[in-house]
């Protein structure tokens, strides 16, 4: 192979890198924080018995998943252009994002809220809890419990997912500055690597996070 | 659109488009075929092998596969595209996107397998060896047969992720589906249109699928 390594190319940017590691981050966080926000009210809808609601959630869980997370993040950033609203690359990668969290985390939230017998609230509410304390204290901690480690499987997704900024020309994230560099210095395989690794190192330290989280407040498993 | 009071009707769509559009989806299906046949024999391979290697060669199999499922796939294309590029070995978009596909579905696959193969009681292979089966016959006749039917709703959400992911070769310059539907957005600027169809073609494959699967994985588990 006739081929010079430069890594000090590499070395010489590592702040705008880690700084990159950072909005891939916050990006991941947010988006799961409102992903789970918004799934929640999906998973009811979902369950709901007006039929409208039942609809909404449905059409929502479905394009969310069975549309690839690029298409989404096009629709954002080509889509809403023509209705003359122009979003950033930023908040469409924000906004796709949070739109396919939400789409998934609402079909865990709902196997979560399925799994808790209906007797349940029939108890609670018998004993004199209204609907809204019967969720609050009783089936919602529960379904936590379940939700726990499927969601955090669904944020790996979006730390992955989170990298298809680039296409639209975000320059922040990770994938972003590794983009923007190895344009400026031509030097992609270096630059890419460095990418590579970061993703790594941000996976294995989000599992690790939320292993020992979990067994923290749930016990082994 | 209005525009000066008018309503214009020409949109800059010509037929043309929607027939460079279905090349773009005849692309998407064939990158799919192919990455998931190399995949899943890759998955099946390493998935049948890792419940007999040693665990030192297990741990660095184990750490490869790890790696490859946490690093995005676009990541991957372009850095796989620029070892080639260095190399002065140029491979066409296609060969590259093929093989991170297989190897990026092989990974999640072999960790299927390996469920599979665990799924398989294990009093049942010895009771089917100490009938005098030998390990490839235990395999064949007792492992696929059983495994498979826990391993194969897995399988197919693989497939359905799979398919999504095609879209991400556009970065190493492969016209897939997505890719030709964006460039002929920048010509005639009808982005929810074309982002319509596209994504309406995307969703009417990946939607029976999984609802199939769905359905399939409730026949079994009952």
């Amino acid at each position: 192979m006739n081929y010079t390594f430069h890594w000090n190319t590499v070395w010489n940017v590592k702040e705008a890198l880690l700084k990159g590691a950072l909005v891939t981050l916050e990006l991941t966080i947010a988006s799961m924080l409102l992903g789970a926000f918004l799934g929640i009210f999906i998973a009811f809808g979902k369950n709901s018995s007006r039929k409208l609601f039942v609809n909404i959630a449905s059409s929502w869980i479905e394009v969310a998943r069975n549309t690839p997370c690029l298409f989404q993040i096009y629709m954002i950033y080509f889509g809403l252009g023509q209705f003359g609203i122009n979003v950033s690359s930023y908040f469409s990668v924000l906004i796709a994002l949070t739109f396919n969290n939400a789409g998934y985390l609402a079909e865990i939230i709902r196997g979560g809220l399925k799994s808790i017998p209906v007797t349940q609230m029939t108890t609670a509410r018998s004993l004199g809890m209204k609907i809204s304390n019967v969720y609050i204290y009783v089936i919602l901690p529960q379904v936590f419990k379940i939700v726990y480690y499927p969601s955090t499987n669904q944020m790996m997704w979006a730390l992955l997912n989170s990298s298809l900024g680039m296409v639209v020309g975000l320059s922040s994230d990770i994938a972003g500055v590794t983009s923007f560099e190895q344009a400026r210095t031509f030097r992609a395989f270096e630059f890419f690597t460095a990418a590579a690794i970061l993703y790594y190192a941000i996976a294995k330290l989000i599992m690790f996070l939320s292993k020992t989280l979990g067994k923290k407040i749930y016990g082994t498993d | 659109m209005e525009s000066n009071g008018t309503v214009e009707i020409i949109t800059g769509l010509h037929i043309g488009d929607f027939f460079f559009m279905l090349q773009g989806a005849k692309r998407t299906i064939i990158l799919t075929l192919v990455s998931i046949s190399l995949g899943t024999i890759l998955g099946l391979f390493i998935g049948i092998l890792r419940g007999v290697f040693n665990k030192y060669v297990n741990y660095i199999f184990g750490l490869f596969l790890d790696f490859v499922r946490s690093v995005p796939l676009i990541i991957q294309f372009i850095l796989v595209n620029a070892y080639f590029g260095i190399s002065g070995h140029a491979k066409s978009p296609f060969f590259i996107g093929v093989l991170v596909l297989s190897i990026y579905s092989g990974a999640y696959i072999s960790e299927v397998v390996r469920a599979g193969v665990l799924a398989v009681p294990l009093t049942t292979r010895r009771a089917a060896r100490s009938l005098g089966l030998s390990w490839f016959h235990d395999l064949f006749y007792i492992v696929f047969p059983i495994g498979s039917r826990a391993v194969f709703p897995s399988w197919i959400n693989i497939v359905i992720g799979l398919f999504k992911d095609t879209s991400l070769i556009a970065v190493i310059g492969y016209i897939e589906l997505l890719r030709a539907g964006e460039i002929i957005i920048t010509r005639t600027w009808e982005p929810i249109l074309v982002l319509g169809c596209v994504g309406l073609f995307y969703f009417i494959i990946c939607y029976p699928i999984s609802k199939w699967s769905e359905r399939f994985e409730k026949k079994v588990l009952t």
